[in-house]
């Protein structure tokens, strides 16, 4: 069973690459994918407290399930727009 | 409604003809430019990376949020611009069209604070001898 993950940003350029594949177990989360991506990307690890998970496109929690083909993005926190930090 | 990200040089006088309607009394429109300087340092140029297709799905949930709040706004407007832009160049703009003022200001104000928040893009801001992936909040959906 397999998931694509996205990666973006600060995360896409640690990796090397904005897509990944991971092979899944049964009953594994958003969360496991980091941890699981991790373990191929030892630069990505680190990120934990600040990440947020989308599957398909929809936030969700570390604690989500994601099955076969779904699309797993790693979402940093955001700074779209131009407005002052 | 519109929502679009795009690696194209963003027109606002497109986006005030998308939302104006012969009900209109008010366009109000906020455009996010490139400054030169940040936290003391000289920027030179951002690089803005999205996820382009949840980003416009994240849009259109947090345009419905501002509508249900602001009922009187007549059309919502938004478009993001990614890849790099120069300095004094358009990333952000936000169109709101109502019968008046009032709302179309607090409408467009909501929104862009809200986009701030949740809309999946990323910017890297680039100085002399270094560059650095600009992070606000953790995301709130």
């Amino acid at each position: 069973m397999k998931a694509k993950v996205r990666l973006f940003a600060r995360l896409s350029e640690l990796a090397g690459t904005r897509e990944a594949e991971v092979e899944l177990g049964e009953g594994l989360t958003a969360g496991d994918v980091y941890t699981l991506l991790c373990g191929r990307f030892p630069q990505l690890a680190g990120f934990g407290d600040v990440l947020r998970y989308a599957v398909n496109g929809e936030y969700v929690t570390a604690v989500h399930p994601v099955g076969e083909n779904d699309e797993v993005a790693l979402i940093p926190p955001v700074s779209g727009g131009a407005v002052a930090l | 409604m519109l929502f679009e990200i795009t690696s194209a040089a963003l027109e606002s006088q497109r986006l005030i003809d998308h939302v104006r309607r012969d009900e209109s009394g008010a366009v109000a429109l906020f455009s996010g430019v490139v400054r030169n300087n940040n936290r003391g340092r000289r920027v030179l140029y951002l690089e803005y990376d999205a996820y382009s297709e949840m980003a416009e799905r994240v849009m259109r949930q947090i345009a419905d949020e501002i509508t249900r709040r602001w009922p009187a706004v007549i059309d919502i407007a938004i478009q993001h611009r990614t890849g790099r832009l120069e300095i004094g160049e358009t990333s952000l703009l936000v169109a709101v069209s109502a019968p008046h003022r009032t709302e179309a200001f607090e409408a467009c104000h909501a929104l862009v604070d809200r986009f701030k928040e949740v809309v999946p893009i990323w910017k890297k801001e680039v100085w002399e001898g270094g560059e650095e992936w600009i992070e606000g909040e953790a995301v709130r959906p």
